[in-house]
């Protein structure tokens, strides 16, 4: 009898402990999921208005200059966030990692306190910090006797504005990242290459290098998966999209038009838009790593 | 072997160097605690603190932000809001991570390909049916919006379906003949072991739903109900406030505070988790 409830116990425990995740799961991702594909085939005015148009809004979208605009200013900013982020971030580690260097958790500390500013709070300081006139920025360039540059009203510099909010923030992460990857590096291979009489730059390129790069890729597909969803950043520095719709992303043109604009069926079609970039690009990537890898 | 001759200009730069760049990197921070006590006018004519005024620091800010504004009204909402988030996504990833990583059971694989298809999926692709559904379940306005939802994260599942993984069957079998149940299994046994990976994972929910922005944006109406994030972007946006950047200044800090705090108490397991279970991933 003890013999059966037991075996029983153990056949349904499995079940019992995934069903709050179960439950929450099909009601509140894969039933939405399912439906967004449905309602991005629909024009909405809100929640209760609706009117089936089929593929109209896909073949909207691929004419819609705000859409591509978005799509362009979110690419550019994606690119150069990872371009300037991962050497930062590796060179900060690698400094880290120099074995004579004291106090190594408080600069640890002071390096990744950043990332713990969520990404309202950093915009809200940076709308004040980069105010042209008045801001810290500005006046640091005058000091410098560099011209001062108007990140937040000259279309031409306002994503350089949100980048230099985006890499302040992320670079720290990507150092803890490769700092923990560079202390699990096998320290028995520099000192073979040591021995061998390697230089400086051949143990980075060698063993240094190869050692971060499951790391690096991480970071990568990272970088580009949270870059290709920027939204708060921009946004809340802008209080929207900023002069000449320069800082609009695709995730802002999701928001707008959807719950602004209340085209809840529009904003599913620049959703599934969305999902089908960053596959492209992240598989994209993964593919193009891989071969150089090999 | 150069390690005979510690060249002490070396290391001296090494420190100089890394201490700059520190210090570059906390400007912002520490620029937004001394505005945080400056008044008005001494805001932007001294870019830090004036030194040769001390006596103009003030705590005005904070007083005008606790009079004028719901400001720990929004602080109170987002502390409850984000402790029964966190703790509700940590009890149910790791039970689930523990079911698929310890037990031998039907729909297994299909529950393991399912989460890994919808890993790298954006969640932004359902905010509008997202918002659809929780209009028709009659939740807009209300915390179910944002607490139900957010106590599902597939991500978590997975790591601590790595992290359960480690667990050693033997002594799960060895608890069972000594007539443990499986909750406690997972409780008392599981639970100790994955700590890191708990203390890193508790850090990341607190964190995502301490400055979740976008989703409570859109479910959230009522200026009452707001939370932090929210609550300071629309002070940003008055025009009012734009001469009282101090006021919004020491909000900012505020919001900051208790992030900082919790990251100090699980920072250990942070970084142990990084090392182990996380990069393996």
């Amino acid at each position: 009898m003890a013999q059966r409830t037991w075996a029983a116990q153990q056949r349904w425990a499995p079940y019992l402990f995934l069903l709050p995740f179960g439950a929450v799961f099909a009601v509140f991702f894969a039933y939405p999921l399912g439906r967004s594909l449905v309602l991005s085939l629909y024009n909405t005015a809100g929640p209760r208005a609706q009117r089936f148009v089929g593929l109209h809004n896909y073949r909207f979208l691929l004419t819609d200059r705000v859409f591509w605009l978005a799509c362009a200013n979110t690419v550019a900013y994606t690119i150069a966030f990872l371009i300037i982020q991962i050497p930062i971030a590796l060179g900060l580690a690698l400094l880290l990692n120099n074995p004579r260097l004291r106090a190594r958790n408080i600069f640890r500390f002071c390096f990744f306190s950043t990332y713990l500013v969520g990404q309202v709070f950093v915009a809200v300081v940076f709308a004040i910090l980069l105010d042209g006139q008045q801001g810290l920025l500005g006046q640091a360039m005058r000091w410098f006797g560099l011209p001062a540059v108007d990140f937040l009203g000259d279309p031409r510099f306002a994503l350089s504005g949100v980048l230099l909010a985006g890499v302040w923030l992320a670079t720290g992460f990507g150092m803890i990242y490769l700092l923990a990857a560079l202390q699990a590096v096998d320290q028995e291979l520099y000192e073979a290459a040591d021995v061998d009489g390697a230089g400086k730059w051949s143990r980075f390129i060698h063993i240094t290098l190869p050692g971060v790069l499951p790391v690096l890729l991480f970071l990568v597909l990272v970088g580009t998966v949270g870059g290709f969803q920027l939204f708060e950043l921009p946004y809340v520095l802008f209080q929207g999209a900023g002069p000449n719709y320069s800082v609009l992303t695709i995730v802002m043109y999701l928001f707008m038009t959807g719950f602004e604009g209340g085209n809840l069926g529009y904003a599913s079609a620049i959703g599934w838009m969305l999902v089908l970039l960053i596959a492209i690009f992240s598989l994209g990537q993964v593919w193009i790593l891989r071969r150089v890898v090999k | 072997m150069t390690r005979g001759r510690t060249n002490i200009f070396a290391i001296t730069g090494l420190h100089v160097v890394v201490a700059l760049l520190a210090l570059v990197v906390i400007t912002p921070l520490l620029w937004l605690v001394c505005a945080a006590f400056k008044n008005g006018f001494d805001l932007f004519s001294y870019a830090f603190v004036p030194w040769g005024h001390l006596d103009h620091l003030t705590l005005d800010n904070f007083r005008m932000l606790a009079r004028e504004q719901p400001f720990f009204r929004w602080m109170a909402n987002s502390v409850f809001l984000t402790c029964l988030q966190t703790v509700l996504v940590v009890t149910f990833s790791s039970m689930g991570g523990f079911a698929l990583a310890k037990y031998r059971f039907f729909g297994r694989r299909l529950a393991m390909v399912l989460m890994g298809l919808t890993m790298l999926l954006p969640s932004q692709v359902l905010l509008p049916s997202m918002y659809e559904l929780v209009y028709h379940l009659g939740w807009m306005n209300s915390y179910a919006a944002i607490v139900v939802p957010g106590c599902m994260s597939v991500f978590g599942i997975f790591l601590f379906h790595q992290a359960m993984g480690g667990v050693p069957d033997e002594l799960l079998w060895a608890a069972r003949v000594d007539g443990c149940s499986e909750i406690r299994l997972w409780w008392e046994i599981s639970l100790p072991i994955v700590r890191p990976m708990t203390g890193a994972f508790t850090l990341m929910s607190f964190l995502g739903a301490w400055n979740s922005f976008l989703w409570p944006q859109i479910v959230l109406q009522d200026a009452r109900k707001f939370t932090l994030p929210i609550g300071l972007a629309s002070l940003l946006g008055l025009p009012e406030y734009q001469a009282h950047y101090g006021i919004l200044m020491a909000g900012t800090m505020l919001a900051i505070v208790p992030v900082v705090v919790v990251f100090f108490v699980l920072q250990k397991d942070f970084i142990a988790g990084l090392s182990s279970g996380a990069i393996k991933g």
